[in-house]
Parts: C-alpha cells; sequence; structure tokens
C-alpha cells in the first residue's frame, strides 16, 4: 500500500480591523455601541494606568511591576466577551483587563507594593483569579475549574486564561490542552505572543510556525489572530467562548501582538532588541487604531476623547489616593492564613515574631 | 467490626466520604478501570461512575495542577500520585498554587484537595518506588503532611484530610499496605489532623515513630521491656506538618530520654527537626542525647540491599538500649 496522508491540519488566521484602522465589513462583530466604547475606555483605562504606576515605580512608591502597554486589544478585548458568571484566570499582563473584571488600580497598586491584600479583590470579582506568577502554570488551573463547571452541572459557563508566549514551552501548557481536550472543558486559552519572554525572542522559544499549532497536536481547535485588532480578538474570543458554553470544549486562540515597554520595570529592552523594532510595532499600537474605526462609525470623536481622558484622570488620581490611604497592615496576617486551622506550633511562632518585632522597634527608636 | 487491611481501610474511608459529599472525586493515572495499582480505589468507579473516578493521563503536574483548579470553584478532588517517586512533578503546582492560595488571597480562595501517595521501602520495588521524602513535603508551609500507620488510623486520617480545609498530602506506607489487619469501626472516624498519639505508655523512654516504622519500633520496646524492664512510651507521629511537638515534649519531660525512628535519610530530617525542638523546649530534662535511628544519606539503593538500609527492629532496639545506658 502507498503512502499516504492520513490527516492535513491547518491554522486560521483572523484580522477584523487592518493596521489604518479599516475594518472587513464582512468580519465585523456585531456589537452595540456601548459596548464598544466600553471596549475602548478599558484599553485607554489600562495604557493610562500603566503610565501611572510607572510613574509611582520610578517615584520608588511601589515595587517592580509588568506593564501591559501595546497589548491592550488582546487582553481586554477577549474580556469583553466575557460574562460574570464566567471565570477569568489571568498571568500577570492583563491590566485593562483586570480592570473590566470590577478590580481596581488601588489593589493593583497594593499588591505591587508588597502586600497579599492586593489579591483582596472587590465583591464581585469571585470568579477572577489573583496575578500568576510561575510560567504556564495556571493553564492547568483553568481546566481543573473548567471541569468543576461541567461537574455541577453549570452549563453555559466558561472559563477564559491567559498566558504568554513563552508558557507555551513549559510542559503544563501541553498538559493542560490535553487534559482539556480529554475532558471537553469549556476553555479558551488565549496566548499572548507579545514576541518575548523576557529576552528570548519568539525565533528562540520554537521552530513552530505559529504558536496556536500547538494545540492541534490534541486536536484542539486554533486560531491565530492579530493582536493588536480589538475587533478580531473579541470575534475570535467570542466565538471560542461561545463554542465552550456550548460544550464544544476547549480553543487555543495566539494573539499575535507586541509588549512594546519593559518585561517588568526591573527590565531593560535596549539590551535584546532594537529600536527600529520597537517603532514598527508602535505603527500598529492597538488604541489609535481602534479609535479611527470608532471614528469612522460617529461613535467617537476628539470631544469625547477629551472627556474619557479627563474622566480617566479623575479615576486613577482617586484610585491612587485610596491606595495611599490604605496603610494599616496587621503585620501577623501571614500568620492567619498558613492554614484554615489554627495549630500551636504556627501561633506560638506568631507570638515570637510579634515579640521580635516589638524588640526591634524599642532598640531602633 | 470488620477486619481490614490498610488498603481496604483507605478505600473505605474514601467510599464513606464520596457518599457523604458529591464534590469529592477522585483521579490520577490507573485509578478507575484498575482500582490503583495497589487496589485502594478498587470498586469507587462501579460505584461513583468516571465522572467522579477519573483515570488520567500519565501527567502528575496535570492531576495537582487541574485538582487545584476544581478545588478552587468549590469541588474536593482526591489526587493520586502512583508511587511517592513520581510525585516530584507536581511539586511547582503544590509548593506554588495548592500551599499559596490561602495566603495570596487572605483567606479569599482556598485550596482543599488530597493528594494520596504509596510511599517507603520493604516491598522489593523498582528504582522510584521505595524513597520516603516526607520531609521535603513538610518544608512547604501551607501543606500538612499525614501519615498514618495503620489500617483504623488510616481510614480515619483520610476521612479528615478530605474534610480539611488545606492541602494535604497524604502518604501511604506500602509496606503497611497488606501487613496486618485491624478491626475498623463501620461508621465514620475521623481523627484529629495536627495531633500525635501515645500509643504505648512508658517511664523510661520515649520512642517516636511514623508510618511503616511503627511497627519495628512497637516490638523494639516490647523486647526491650521483657529483656531488661525498661519502660518504653511509644508515640506515633500521624501528621508530619504541622507537627505536635507538644506531645512529644510532655512524653519526654517524664522519660528524660528520646530516640527516634525514620526511614528517610538522616540529613535534614524529621528527626532532626524533632530532636531540634526537645533541645529547645526539654533539654533540662534530658538524660541523654535524642538518639536518631535513620535511613543513611544515600541514593535510595535498588532492593537487593534494601533491607540492610531500612531500620530494623534490632536497630531500633539498640538505639534504645544506647540511649537508656548513655
Amino acid at each position: 500500500m502507498p503512502r499516504k496522508d492520513i490527516l492535513r491540519l491547518s491554522v486560521p488566521y483572523l484580522q477584523v480591523l487592518d493596521e489604518k484602522g479599516k475594518a472587513d465589513k464582512e468580519l465585523e462583530p456585531d456589537l452595540p455601541p456601548e459596548e464598544l466604547v466600553r471596549l475602548y475606555r478599558a484599553m485607554v483605562l489600562s495604557r493610562e494606568g500603566d503610565q501611572r504606576m510607572l510613574n509611582l515605580q520610578r517615584q520608588g512608591r511601589i515595587g517592580t511591576f509588568p506593564p501591559g502597554v501595546g497589548q491592550e486589544a488582546a487582553f481586554c478585548a477577549p474580556t469583553l466577551a466575557l460574562k460574570k458568571k464566567d471565570w477569568f484566570v489571568g498571568a500577570f499582563r492583563e491590566p485593562g483587563a483586570r480592570m473590566m473584571r470590577g478590580e481596581n488600580l488601588a489593589r493593583a497598586l497594593l499588591l505591587y507594593n508588597g502586600f497579599e491584600e492586593g489579591n483582596v479583590a472587590p465583591e464581585g470579582c469571585e470568579r477572577t483569579l489573583p496575578v500568576s506568577i510561575i510560567v504556564g502554570a495556571q493553564t492547568l488551573h483553568a481546566v481543573g475549574i473548567a471541569y468543576a463547571m461541567k461537574y455541577k452541572g453549570e452549563k453555559d459557563t466558561a472559563v477564559l486564561v491567559f498566558f504568554g508566549d513563552g508558557a507555551t514551552s513549559e510542559g503544563d501548557f501541553y498538559e493542560a490542552l490535553n487534559f482539556a481536550s480529554l475532558w471537553e472543558a469549556p476553555v479558551v486559552f488565549l496566548c499572548q505572543n507579545n514576541q518575548y519572554a523576557i529576552s528570548v525572542p519568539r525565533s528562540r522559544q520554537t521552530r513552530s510556525r505559529t504558536l496556536a499549532q500547538k494545540a492541534l497536536a490534541q486536536d484542539v481547535p486554533c486560531i491565530q489572530v492579530d493582536g493588536n485588532d480589538a475587533l478580531g480578538m473579541y470575534s475570535a474570543a467570542a466565538e471560542a467562548l461561545e463554542m465552550a458554553r456550548s460544550g464544544g470544549g476547549p480553543t487555543l486562540i495566539e494573539a499575535v501582538t507586541y509588549r512594546l515597554l519593559m518585561h517588568t520595570t526591573a527590565d531593560d529592552p535596549g539590551k535584546y532588541r532594537s529600536k527600529e523594532e520597537e517603532e514598527e510595532w508602535r505603527k500598529k499600537d492597538p488604541i489609535p487604531r481602534f479609535r479611527i474605526y470608532l471614528e469612522g462609525k460617529g461613535l467617537w470623536n476628539s470631544r469625547k476623547e477629551e472627556a474619557l481622558r479627563a474622566e480617566v484622570k479623575e479615576t486613577l488620581d482617586a484610585e491612587v489616593r485610596a491606595f495611599e490611604s490604605m496603610k494599616d497592615f496587621q503585620p501577623d496576617a501571614p500568620f492567619d492564613y498558613v492554614f484554615g486551622t489554627p495549630h500551636p506550633w504556627i501561633e506560638a511562632q506568631r507570638a515570637e515574631f510579634l515579640a521580635e518585632l516589638e524588640k526591634e522597634r524599642s532598640e531602633n527608636a | 467490626m470488620p477486619k481490614l487491611n490498610m488498603v481496604q481501610a483507605i478505600n473505605l474511608g474514601l467510599s464513606q466520604e464520596m457518599e457523604r459529599d458529591e464534590t469529592v472525586l477522585v483521579l490520577g493515572e490507573d485509578v478507575g478501570v484498575d482500582g490503583g495499582v495497589f487496589r485502594v480505589t478498587d470498586g469507587l468507579l462501579e460505584k461513583f461512575g468516571p465522572s467522579r473516578v477519573m483515570d488520567t493521563p500519565i501527567a502528575e503536574s496535570a492531576v495537582m495542577g487541574t485538582a487545584v483548579g476544581m478545588a478552587l470553584a468549590g469541588l474536593k478532588p482526591v489526587g493520586e500520585m502512583q508511587f511517592s517517586g513520581f510525585s516530584y512533578l507536581m511539586i511547582p503546582q503544590l509548593e506554588g498554587h495548592a500551599a499559596r492560595f490561602r495566603s495570596r488571597t487572605h483567606g479569599r480562595l482556598t485550596v482543599p484537595l488530597v493528594i494520596r501517595m504509596p510511599y517507603g521501602g520493604g516491598v522489593r520495588a523498582l528504582e522510584h518506588h521505595s524513597e520516603s521524602r516526607e520531609a521535603t513535603y513538610a518544608h512547604f508551609p501551607g501543606v500538612k503532611v499525614v501519615i498514618p500507620s495503620g489500617p483504623r488510623n488510616a481510614r480515619a486520617l483520610i476521612t479528615a484530610a478530605i474534610r480539611d480545609p488545606d492541602p494535604v498530602v497524604f502518604m501511604e506506607p506500602k509496606r503497611s499496605y497488606r501487613a496486618f489487619r485491624e478491626e475498623v469501626p463501620a461508621e465514620p472516624e475521623v481523627m484529629e489532623i495536627g495531633k500525635a498519639r501515645v500509643v504505648r505508655e512508658g517511664k523510661d523512654l520515649t520512642l517516636v515513630a511514623w508510618g511503616a516504622m511503627m511497627r519495628p519500633a512497637l516490638h523494639a520496646a516490647e523486647e526491650v521491656e521483657k529483656k531488661r524492664g525498661a519502660s518504653v512510651e511509644v508515640i506515633d507521629l500521624l501528621t508530619i506538618s504541622p507537627m505536635d511537638s507538644g506531645t512529644i515534649a510532655a512524653s519526654v519531660k517524664k522519660t528524660g530520654r528520646c530516640v527516634v525512628v525514620q526511614e528517610a535519610p538522616r540529613n535534614l530530617g524529621i528527626s532532626s527537626e524533632i530532636t531540634a525542638r526537645l533541645n529547645d523546649e526539654v533539654l533540662l530534662y534530658l538524660e541523654a542525647p535524642v538518639k536518631r535511628v535513620t535511613g543513611y544519606d544515600v541514593v535510595t539503593p535498588y532492593f537487593g540491599r534494601e533491607t540492610m538500609y531500612l531500620p530494623t527492629e534490632g536497630r531500633i532496639r539498640r538505639g534504645i538500649e544506647e540511649t537508656l545506658d548513655f
């Protein structure tokens, strides 16, 4: 018998809004004007929030953090497609998306100022997981949550999990795809391929021509999307989430985007990439592109832009004030949360800690 | 009361908790159709179906990582690592996430789950099937580590572990799986996690052990009593972390002498921690140095040599006598 192909696989690509802000009429999602404006605001708030945090970081008022500048479409647009009862499982570079889920900048500032209190999300964020720093690990949590939704009969509920291009080299990512596929878990894997895992470029991460194709080995459907195209990102995520909610199982979306700033504020991109490259990607900035689209639809103009910028500034001012007013941190809180049951060994160490702290303070007074 | 071995006793505990609470489910390699390679989950698939007794691919990190997700979403997963020697692949998920969610979110999100694993030597098994690494897991704050020593406490502790609000590493001494039977009450029984138990009273020396070391320890205690009339108090540690050093210290205050037995290597072992705590708490009551009868700090030898390397009743007895004679 001659050799023959037993399997041919392909990876679709989606771009709705081109780099000039022109939408493909056939692919344009049917989003009401207020949702489009909500998405634009989220992206602007994310960008301005990052800028505010950069300023605070440079003043030494918060520690290291990972800005999301340049990737706002990739994380905000899919989040627009989430329902409240869906789960949001983030990595660490989705700031505006977190705010869309009801978290706020004050908490983020607290987190990046070194306090777990920043992860105590406001009411209504029960299904938004905190920042996950170990690369790729959260993909498995998402699959477990998705299985739990299925097991509990919570139909019409999906899980959206974010991770980066670097995570596609982690074992957990492959294991998560495999388990999700086997369990037909209602989960959408969203890879923000921002071209760099700190300094390691996409070209040194893998020889695979796309990251999306990594799902195909598990028979998980995939799509590569222009990650700086808010409409493309929304459409791909909305479709994948709807498929997950209706029992169709997982999808992998690769968002091709670019981290315009540093990995974290402790990083210097000048060490591993050129200004020219950064400039090329600046031309593809998702925010102006989306604004042109909104203007074209008659939904936006410079007056509205000015009003939005003023409102965002005011919101962020209030958040920074709220953050700066949060000062009373219980020193021994970590002892409260080792276990859910009290234990004499832990309590004895708490007493020792408090006594030592008191001695330190009086000696240094 | 029926007489059960440890495999049957853990099986009973799992089955009763699954009947009692439908959020409890079991997952791991070969736990379903095969009932686990040691048969601890035998019959559960037939009783509870494949959505609650899940045969998973061989991917330890994923068993743990998906269990974390399930627990975050309100289920109580009981994962199985087929052997503790393969469990290290799940450590990033255990240390990085299961142990941390409570603290990370100040109690907003918690991860009540159990990871079971057979551990320890003495069954003439292949490489990676004979280690005792309880100290590794005990070093992670936020993780509870429990080791039963017999059928009855195994059932009561697996029940407690499932009902516990925290991640519990439940290490099963595989040498004791079918070594003996005990009467196990039909009604669910729960033992408090974090408590050691005095299983034999005595006044001349305190002997601490856990897991498969309990049987040779008890035999050695009896032998010493017969041989020279010394009475040895024996403590079964049961919870490795958070450890109940209070019970040990109270006993040593009375006896003035202590021997700790562990199968694991000596360096940085649980016995070292017990010794340090006794120095902190009851130094002035000690009549002799705390003696550690342990495995050696070598890579676990293949089973051809294992009986020479595991602590034996003889080594324990000599350790007791040396401490009594100090």
